[in-house]
């Protein structure tokens, strides 16, 4: 699938088309060189990654090409005994998803009372996260209940998410808040 | 008339010699459209082209409206409420076998491939625009970025790598079928057949199947429920070149023998 | 999804979808799937092109009705009238299918004296405490086994707390009936005729669901039910099967989950479990929804549907306690539940500090979304992670969403654009009316743009349970990263902080185990070293390949054990791409389903009793005496070489304690459900009920609606009156929310795309001609519609798709609204959810979205403040409580 094919030499249409059958220049005589070395982003593609579709649950195979460390295109997985290499409108359009004209690739960060987003490093805001998350826990952490029975949590953390993420990142997410004693994680599955 | 043969295309395609492929097209069969327009996106998606614009149409569920030099794929939608139905059909280029674009070109920048389909070679259209009255289906257009005209290539550079079209291969339901333009026919010829023997559907047929319509016969045809008119598409097209061709093409002829030998001086050596 | 979990014993689709194909007739219903799944659709058309008969019974006439052999219309928020009219007609008509009924299902079993029908009680089974609006349903217990001295003790069953304390979860299918001992209820009448049996219970039950009184309740014509009912009976028995598909047009009401425990009792009678062409297809939304559920980001719940510990459940012995069925797989309870706490804690796990169980943290009562936002609303809820979610244009509600989301101290948006969710401090209705100022918004605010799909490793498990991988193409870009990165190095810097603390909130999180290697110039953690986890391990430290592996004496650690078996070999299970050229239809060596790689569940039921196919034609999975075990194309439900004549004696627990013509093995008594005894918190039998917001009063009961139905009436979220009630008229049309082909939920992936936001550009309703004549509405121009929680504009489609209805005498129509659109994004339009109110089932907490009322008129909104002042006219007309 991945090995180049040969450039066609191409001698120049008007001498094909005196030269050749195509009298008219309708076809292989008027061919122009750009034509005749066309080759599909899925052939000039440097490896092939086997992927999912991120859209809905019906699982589609998908088949990412990849070049020079970009997707050219994403279609379907022709071996998927669930979709048979077929994709919907929205998994169809899976390459635009991931290189949407309006996608964020920089953290963003509104201060409180802020009018405008500011730029934060990463790093940064990573740790000002952590630290949100430990005074937030520490300020209304319960121990035990009216009763003297453990309880062990903070129900001033919540979260929200998980239907479009990975089992892998659920699970990370479920254990470490779990051990913070955040109980209200939440998902798509309810909504 | 020796241009307007039903074998017109099959001539083209034999000037490629051993290149030459079996006639390549699509069977769009509208019984089994579910009308998810993932053959446009998988069209724009595989040939880069843009968004048209985001306009509501309260046409139905089409939104796009009509092929144009950016949409190559769009799916009619036809409510039929006293019938309980709604029609679903995603048009395409017809890849006619007289193919009035391809006569009227002056460049040569329409060319009939070696699978007998009809292209557009961006590098070659200088946008003169004579191809797009041409069209008897209104489906070449010009693109509003750079003004070359563009249309369905059946993903020619698909299939030079022996793959099939990007609408087609989407194609959740396969309403969309890709193949052997023979093949193709008689699977179309079976598959009416078992259509027509419900009786909701006694009026389907095949359009564009044959070679006595006024085009000689498409490389994409379907099968409809309905009148073609009923999905926007015209009941009895004509090669609009069919009276102009033949002057048009001497013409052309003669001049690119008088141009050709100053280019054979050029390129000689090359060739 | 209890409604599966407590008719069967697993809260999952029940079949796969390229079963479709067998079936000879596919009720499509609460789901709109040539739109909405529209590549699984494809099995539906192999089905349609081998001659099945595929019906679609909804509200409008969609791009589904259009492919479909039928479309029967159907009011919004009625079908429980419908399914009832179709086990009413199954059971009036002989058409059930006696064999499979008396033998595989709970038919015969007798139930308590004390119970109660709906019939006895107008609206409401015994055990209805109206003070408290909770059942106390220890009166729908089977005969002899009463609670005694139980009632209470399992946690999370109604009868501990009613609905504020339920906690099965969307997809909760925790022990069920643990009280049954060897796996048989005390009393049966095989013959069906006790007047208490389960069976005359039923008859009894739906006696008046009628083709009379789907018509009156549903306003669906008598005669096209009727083609609905024969057409099922016609296509189920030995030689044919029927499939049932369902969405969240089932799932999002105040009843939902009995919607689905209808659709089961149809099946259940019909003998379409089990069998291929038969079952329960749920159709899920999101990529990995199912696996959302399995590996929970759920309150009630930890990964395996094991509960989340309660307060109540004080250590480790009193949650196993209350958690584990003597018979069936949840006699296991224990080496679950011990091996997750290895997979957590590792070596600080021992038996002598309860494997660590004292960390976890307890649950007290309904921590779900929604009053999750109330929490916030409340100032209770401080920080909030909102993770590849958009609630203020996808949650119920929207204006609630937003005011909830600007009194918080902190939040963490994480998506791939700046999401309506992320901007709602500057760019929303209420900023525009000047309800919610920017600068008096105190929410610090991190967006953290994510990683796609393409730029991470990791496992998606798809509607029908089945785990596939997906492979990483790319990097991520600038600062965009996965969540498996940003949990991974957000725990890791919260334990570097937290280090030497010896407080034990705090040890809590520091002898969590967390030492997952990285890779890469971003330090990616390994995807699939968090998979192995998950399948866990045994004491050599080797892969288990089954959880019948599992041990609970600390000795194996398992993060999920349902999961079990998905990394066998030491083999990522889930990476398995055997081309289905290279394998039957089946396709078991395509991906990895659990449990145990099934893909048609509870398939023992594909065998008739003595373990022979029920016929030649519907052959799946039967007993091969020559061998002594189940033989089939797909993994057998049940243990490979339990005889179909074995009989559990005396002593038997767990899975011996089901006899070997009991399919349902994850249930205590091995039976299919048609009366749930326990699970559910709203009635052992699924009742007709109307939506919190009704144009008409209930036809069938003087109860208008789910008597235990949560409810969170406030200034913030006004619920009409219903019919009857002064103000009911202010609202007149019965509106419905819906997704369509070209967008997906909120937006944020579609809107985002100008290629599909190019096919569906703006915002639109649908109506009737009628109701656009009524409301002087034209085809492309504007309406706005309105209800008292705000009023959005929407562009006009007038369509005979959408059909006027007449309930019980009375002319009902419909306002059809998409709800993709928001504020941001390429195409831009108002939310639909901005309309909704909240109100929600009480067993899964789940919104009602899929019927309300509503009012349109021509034109577009009025902007700024004149938008409050049109909604103030409207609640004051409407006899509601004013914005402030």
């Amino acid at each position: 699938m991945m090995a180049v094919e040969k450039r066609v030499a191409r001698s120049h249409p008007l001498a094909r088309q005196l030269r050749g059958p195509d009298k008219y220049a309708l076809a292989d005589a008027a061919q122009s060189s750009v034509t005749a070395s066309l080759q599909p982003r899925t052939q000039t593609a440097d490896r092939v990654v086997r992927s999912v579709c991120p859209y809905c649950a019906v699982g589609c195979g998908q088949l990412a090409f990849v070049k020079d460390g970009k997707i050219v295109q994403v279609e379907g997985d022709p071996d998927s005994p669930i979709s048979r290499g077929h994709l919907c409108p929205k998994g169809s359009a899976t390459r635009t998803l991931a290189q949407s004209p309006i996608r964020e690739y920089k953290v963003k960060y509104r201060r409180p009372y802020g009018t405008a987003w500011e730029e934060l490093d990463l790093e940064t805001a990573m740790d000002m996260i952590a630290d949100r998350v430990i005074a937030t826990r520490e300020q209304t952490w319960e121990a035990k209940g009216e009763d003297g029975k453990p309880l062990n949590r903070t129900l001033g953390i919540a979260s929200l998410g998980g239907a479009t993420l990975d089992n892998e990142e659920n699970y990370l997410m479920k254990k470490l808040y779990t051990a913070l004693g955040v109980v209200q994680v939440e998902n798509q599955a309810r909504i | 008339m020796e241009l307007f043969e039903p074998t017109a295309a099959s001539a083209e395609v034999a000037t490629y010699g051993e290149r030459a492929q079996p006639r390549k097209g699509f069977f769009t069969d509208t019984t089994l459209c579910i009308g998810c327009k993932a053959c446009e996106v998988a069209c724009k998606e595989w040939n880069q082209l843009p968004a048209d614009g985001y306009a509501f149409t309260a046409q139905s569920y089409d939104n796009t409206g009509e092929l144009n030099g950016t949409t190559w794929r769009h799916v009619a939608f036809v409510e039929q409420p006293q019938k309980s139905r709604w029609l679903m059909e995603s048009d395409v280029c017809k890849h006619c076998t007289h193919a009035a674009c391809l006569d009227v070109c002056p460049t040569g920048a329409l060319v009939r491939t070696e699978f007998g389909t009809v292209i557009v070679q961006e590098d070659v259209c200088n946008g003169c625009g004579y191809c797009v009255p041409a069209c008897p289906f209104g489906v070449i257009d010009k693109r509003p970025e750079d003004g070359h005209v563009g249309k369905c290539t059946l993903c020619y550079d698909r299939l030079r790598d022996g793959e099939t079209p990007a609408c087609a291969k989407a194609c959740p339901t396969e309403s969309i079928q890709y193949g052997d333009l023979d093949d193709l026919r008689r699977r179309a010829d079976e598959r009416l057949e078992k259509v027509r023997a419900d009786e909701r559907f006694t009026d389907a047929s095949l359009y564009l199947r044959g070679p006595d319509d006024g085009i000689g016969g498409a490389g994409a045809f379907f099968l409809l429920l309905d009148r073609p008119e009923v999905y926007g598409l015209p009941p009895d097209p004509v090669d609009t070149t069919r009276d102009l061709g033949k002057m048009w093409r001497r013409a052309a002829y003669a001049m690119a023998a008088i141009v050709g030998t100053i280019a054979l001086c050029s390129v000689g050596p090359r060739a | 999804m209890p409604g599966l979990g407590t008719s069967f014993g697993r809260g999952g689709a029940t079949t796969f979808q390229q079963d479709l194909q067998n079936s000879d007739c596919i009720l499509i219903m609460g789901s709109n799937m040539a739109e909405n799944h529209p590549v699984g659709f494809q099995w539906v058309m192999e089905a349609r092109e081998r001659g099945a008969e595929i019906i679609h019974v909804d509200p409008r006439f969609t791009r589904t009705s259009a492919v479909s052999t039928m479309h029967v219309k159907i009011r919004p928020g009625s079908d429980i009238a419908f399914l009832g009219g179709l086990i009413n007609y199954i059971l009036e008509n002989n058409r059930w299918f006696d064999e499979y009924v008396r033998t595989y299902t709970n038919a015969p079993v007798i139930v308590d004296a004390r119970f109660q029908d709906t019939e006895d009680l107008d609206g409401v089974f015994s055990g209805f405490e109206p003070k408290e609006d909770k059942y106390d349903i220890a009166s729908w217990q089977y005969d002899d086994m009463a609670m005694h001295g139980s009632a209470g003790r399992r946690m999370g069953s109604a009868v501990s707390g009613g609905k504020q304390d339920a906690h099965p979860g969307e997809v909760s299918q925790e022990a069920q009936n643990q009280l049954l001992e060897h796996g048989e209820p005390p009393h049966v009448d095989m013959t069906l005729q006790h007047p208490r049996c389960v069976f005359q219970l039923l008859k009894k039950h739906y006696a008046r669901y009628t083709a009379e009184m789907v018509e009156r309740v549903c306003g669906t014509p008598r005669a096209e039910f009727l083609k609905v009912a024969d057409a099922l009976c016609r296509n189920s028995g030995r030689e044919r099967t029927s499939a049932i598909a369902y969405a969240v047009g089932w799932t999002h009401h105040t009843v939902g989950v009995q919607y689905i425990r209808a659709a089961s009792i149809v099946q259940l009678l019909l003998g379409n479990i089990g069998r291929p062409g038969g079952g329960i297809l749920a159709l899920r939304g999101h990529a990995s929804i199912q696996g959302s559920t399995d590996i929970p980001t759920l309150y009630e719940l930890l990964p395996g549907y094991l509960a989340m510990p309660h307060k109540e459940n004080v250590d480790l012995a009193n949650y196993i306690e209350e958690t584990t069925s003597k018979a069936g797989y949840w006699y296991h309870t224990d080496a679950y539940m011990i091996s997750l706490l290895k997979a957590w804690y590792g070596e600080h796990a021992q038996p002598e500090n309860d494997f660590c169980y004292g960390y976890l943290p307890r649950v007290t009562g309904d921590h779900s979304c929604y009053p999750m936002m109330m929490g916030m609303l409340e100032g209770n809820v401080k920080g909030f992670f909102c993770v590849g979610e958009n609630p203020v244009v996808g949650s119920a509600n929207g204006p609630l969403q937003r005011r909830a989301m600007a009194n918080l101290d902190w939040l963490v948006v994480r998506d791939f654009v700046e999401i309506e969710s992320a901007a709602f401090w500057y760019d929303s209705v209420e900023i525009e009316t000047g309800a919610l100022q920017t600068e008096k918004i105190k929410t610090e605010i991190f967006f953290m743009p994510a990683a796609d799909h393409l730029q991470k490793s990791g496992s998606f498990t798809n509607t029908q349970r089945l785990l596939q991988w997906h492979h990483k193409a790319v990097d991520p870009e600038g600062d965009c990263r996965s969540e498996l990165w940003f949990y991974y190095h957000l725990g890791r810097k919260i334990r570097e902080k937290l280090a030497g603390s010896n407080d034990p909130k705090n040890r809590a999180v520091t002898e969590l185990t967390w030492n997952y290697p990285t890779e890469g110039r971003l330090a990616e953690p390994d995807a699939h070293a968090v998979l192995r986890e998950v399948n866990g391990w045994g004491p050599d430290g080797k892969a288990l390949d089954a959880y019948t592996k599992l041990k609970p004496d600390g000795s194996t650690a398992c993060g999920c054990w349902i999961y079990c078996g998905c990394f066998k070999d030491e083999q990522n299970q889930a990476a398995r791409r055997k081309s289905r050229h290279e394998q039957d239809w089946v396709a078991a060596e395509w991906g990895w389903a659990w449990p145990a790689n099934r893909r048609i569940l509870y398939n023992r039921a594909s065998a008739d009793p003595a373990g022979k196919p029920w016929s030649e034609r519907k052959k799946y999975v039967y007993w091969d005496e020559a061998k002594g075990q189940w033989n089939g194309p797909d993994v057998p439900d049940f243990e490979k070489d339990k005889r179909p004549d074995y009989v559990p004696p005396d002593e038997a627990v767990g899975e011996q304690a089901i006899d070997g013509k009991s399919p349902f093995i994850m249930q205590g008594d091995g039976k299919g459900w048609l009366f749930a005894p326990d699970g559910l918190v709203d009635g052992p039998f699924p009742a007709h009920y109307e939506p919190e917001e009704s144009p008409v009063n209930n036809p069938l009961y003087a109860q208008q609606s789910n008597p235990v139905r949560e409810q969170w009436p406030s200034a913030n979220n006004p619920m009409h009156w219903s019919d009857g009630k002064p103000g009911a008229d202010a609202f007149p049309y019965v509106g419905t929310t819906y997704r369509l082909t070209e967008h997906h939920t909120a937006g944020g992936m579609s809107r985002s795309v100008p290629h599909l936001s190019e096919l569906q550009p703006e915002m639109f309703v649908e109506v009737s001609p009628a109701l656009a004549e009524e409301r002087n509405l034209e085809n492309g121009g504007w309406a706005t519609v309105i209800t008292a929680r705000s009023a959005i504009e929407a562009r006009v489609l007038v369509t005979e798709r959408v059909p006027d209805y007449v309930v019980d005498g009375r002319p009902t129509k419909v306002v059809g609204l998409p709800y993709h659109w928001g504020v941001k994004g390429v195409v831009r339009g108002d939310s639909v959810n901005d309309l909704v109110g909240i109100s929600a089932d009480p067993n899964v907490h789940i919104q009602e979205t899929k019927a309300f009322t509503c009012d349109i008129r021509a034109g577009r909104r009025p902007r700024g403040p004149a938008l409050r002042d049109l909604v103030n006219d409207y609640r004051a007309r409407a006899h509601l409580p004013l914005e402030e």
